[in-house]
């Protein structure tokens, strides 16, 4: 087995005349925090959006445990192991933290109509076992006293545990999380790395896209830079860091 | 201590209620027998609205053409037991044959529609329920099958073997009028059509109506096939309309197109809204106020105009529509989300408001 997870080759996004990802290409390896940067416009979310299949990419594509993944539907792709949150939360929001994680175990699990109607033997079992794993994984993210809670009337941060919570719920092999820090204050974003390094350290590879440098360089094994859909740099954080075209893409040819 | 009073309190609420139904056809009985078909007409319109709540209030697909179900089901049934086609299947068979020609119809109005939202969803559904009706008006030529406007009538009743249920009996010295036997059939089936719409509420696939509800884009990426859902909500609303048309066409003996136009679809779309979209017992509560108090208002305002002028000065078609118009107005100031709303709903609404 190849130790690479995802594998992306000459990955193209055109949004009418502006050309969004340019010939993209990269891989993850499995069980590694790869961080995704660039600044705001760069693609980052874009790449995102076509890695998950909401949109289709124009060129290129994509392999993931070695399956080509590109022109699936979201739908497929995260049934194939790929789970992702997103930038802006997109939590079912009326609905309570507990009812957001068990909606997450729907690709998982079986039951049917007529499961459902005739609450056969195994749609009962189904249905504990679904509710068993969503108060674990609440407990797991550090929400579990906030189950019955409302999904919007949560604090902030415990809305981004959530939305990771209800992603893991769906067993990934790639979890894809859009900006998690965004928004924490020094505390809630060291609790959040340490959650991260438990979810890797429990074999979940990780695709991070993050302006907290600080919480960048310090998870990440290898860092992908975008700069106007193009990539620019890719590598070890520190090296990236070091690289000219990464500091004249975040501070102007001048600081280059 | 405290749990077990609370849940005897229960059963024998329950028991009650199961009581007062069990004796109120003999109750409405002796007010005259047009209230019993008023009760079973009510128990249809309970069975239709709580088919329209998986579309409109599960899965929140706004549904303006759910009467073309019904009419398909009706129809169905009507000819598959009446002399038009001299075809004379028993109602056992014919009701599932009803749900699943609905539920195809439901598949099919579906698939088409599965990228539309709210106002364009609402647009293209009523187009289809008009679609169904005008079908229905004209396709009695060049090969005769619907009738045309002139309907289908003496259409089979509910029967088993010599015992049917549209004939008067007498047991144990009670008089079991052909309504009164009807009641208790369309009861047995109500409830049955309760329990499933609350199992289906509290399930997986409810889960991911509800999911699809609040935010399709997450719904999908959590894997849900929101497609093969969607539709899935179609065919069970639907199948729950073709039930309720087959009764329907039993009960009264003739159906014509008539009896499926839009302001029926508005009908049981407003039992969905004034109960409260998504609460089971919400639109049974808005179904049956629907049913009982226009036809209240019909034996009580005539009346009440003779005794007070000594002649009607407004109809009571006039003055029903007059009270709903207002009813509606009232409910949106007050209840939005519904009488008895689901608390998801409500949180739904009340966040539309701010």
């Amino acid at each position: 087995m190849s130790s690479s997870l995802l594998e992306c080759t000459g990955l193209d996004k055109r949004f009418g005349g502006v050309l969004a990802l340019a010939e993209v290409g990269f891989s993850i390896n499995r069980g590694e925090i790869y961080g995704l940067i660039g600044p705001n416009g760069a693609g980052k979310t874009t790449l995102f959006n076509t890695l998950t299949g909401i949109y289709a990419c124009d060129a290129g594509g994509f392999s993931f445990a070695g399956e080509p993944l590109a022109g699936l539907r979201p739908d497929q792709i995260a049934a194939r192991g790929i789970a992702r949150t997103f930038q802006n939360i997109r939590l079912f929001g009326n609905l309570s933290a507990l009812d957001n994680v068990m909606i997450g175990r729907h690709v998982r699990t079986r039951a049917g109509v007529f499961g459902a109607i005739l609450r056969t033997r195994a749609t009962l079992e189904e249905e504990a076992a679904i509710e068993k794993r969503a108060l674990e994984l609440l407990a797991y993210v550090g929400i579990a006293a906030r189950a019955n809670d409302v999904a919007r009337q949560l604090p902030y941060g415990d809305q981004r545990r959530l939305e990771i919570a209800r992603a893991l719920a769906t067993e990934p092999k790639l979890l894809a999380l859009d900006e998690p820090a965004a928004g924490m204050n020094a505390t809630e974003t060291l609790e959040l790395k340490k959650l991260l390094e438990r979810v890797r350290a429990d074999g979940t590879t990780i695709l991070l896209i993050e302006h907290d440098m600080k919480l960048v360089m310090g998870l990440c094994d290898r860092v992908l830079v975008l700069d106007y859909g193009r990539r620019i740099a890719a590598g070890p954080p520190r090296e990236v860091q070091r690289d000219p075209r990464v500091i004249e893409a975040y501070l102007g040819a001048a600081a280059a | 201590m405290s749990i077990s009073s609370h849940a005897r309190a229960k059963w024998i609420g329950v028991a009650l209620i199961a009581i007062a139904l069990i004796g109120l056809p003999f109750a409405l009985a002796s007010a005259g027998t047009a209230w019993v078909r008023i009760a079973n007409l009510a128990i249809l319109f309970v069975f239709l609205s709580l088919g329209l709540n998986i579309v409109v209030g599960f899965a929140g697909l706004l549904d303006l053409g759910y009467i073309a179900f019904y009419a398909v089901g009706a129809y169905a049934y009507a000819l598959l037991a009446s002399p038009h086609f001299g075809l004379h299947l028993p109602f056992w068979v014919i009701l599932p044959i009803g749900a699943l020609v609905a539920c195809l119809f439901g598949v099919l109005l579906g698939a088409p529609t599965l990228k539309l939202r709210g106002d364009y969803l609402a647009i293209v559904t009523l187009g289809f329920g008009e679609i169904v009706r005008i079908f229905l008006n004209n396709l009695s030529r060049p090969v005769n099958i619907t009738n045309g406007p002139q309907g289908i009538s003496r259409i089979d009743p509910f029967s088993f073997g010599s015992f049917s249920f549209s004939q008067n009996e007498t047991v144990f010295g009670l008089a079991f009028s052909g309504p009164i036997k009807y009641y208790y059939i369309l009861l047995a089936l109500l409830l049955l059509a309760i329990v499933v719409n609350l199992r289906l509420q509290h399930s997986r696939i409810g889960r991911a109506w509800e999911a699809i509800r609040e935010d399709e884009v997450a719904a999908r990426a959590m894997g849900i096939d929101t497609t093969r859902i969607k539709l899935l909500a179609f065919a069970m609303g639907a199948s729950f309309g073709g039930i309720a048309g087959g009764m329907f066409a039993a009960i009264q003996g003739f159906i014509s197109p008539e009896s499926f136009v839009l302001v029926e679809s508005i009908m049981v779309l407003s039992m969905v809204v004034l109960g409260g979209m998504g609460n089971v017992w919400g639109v049974v509560l808005g179904a049956v106020l629907l049913s009982f108090v226009p036809e209240l208002l019909r034996y009580t305002v005539e009346p009440l105009q003779q005794s007070l002028f000594g002649t009607s000065i407004i109809e009571p078609e006039v003055i029903r529509m007059l009270l709903f118009g207002l009813a509606l107005v009232l409910m949106m100031l007050y209840r939005p989300a519904g009488l008895l709303p689901s608390a998801v709903r409500k949180r739904e609404l009340a966040k539309a408001a701010a």
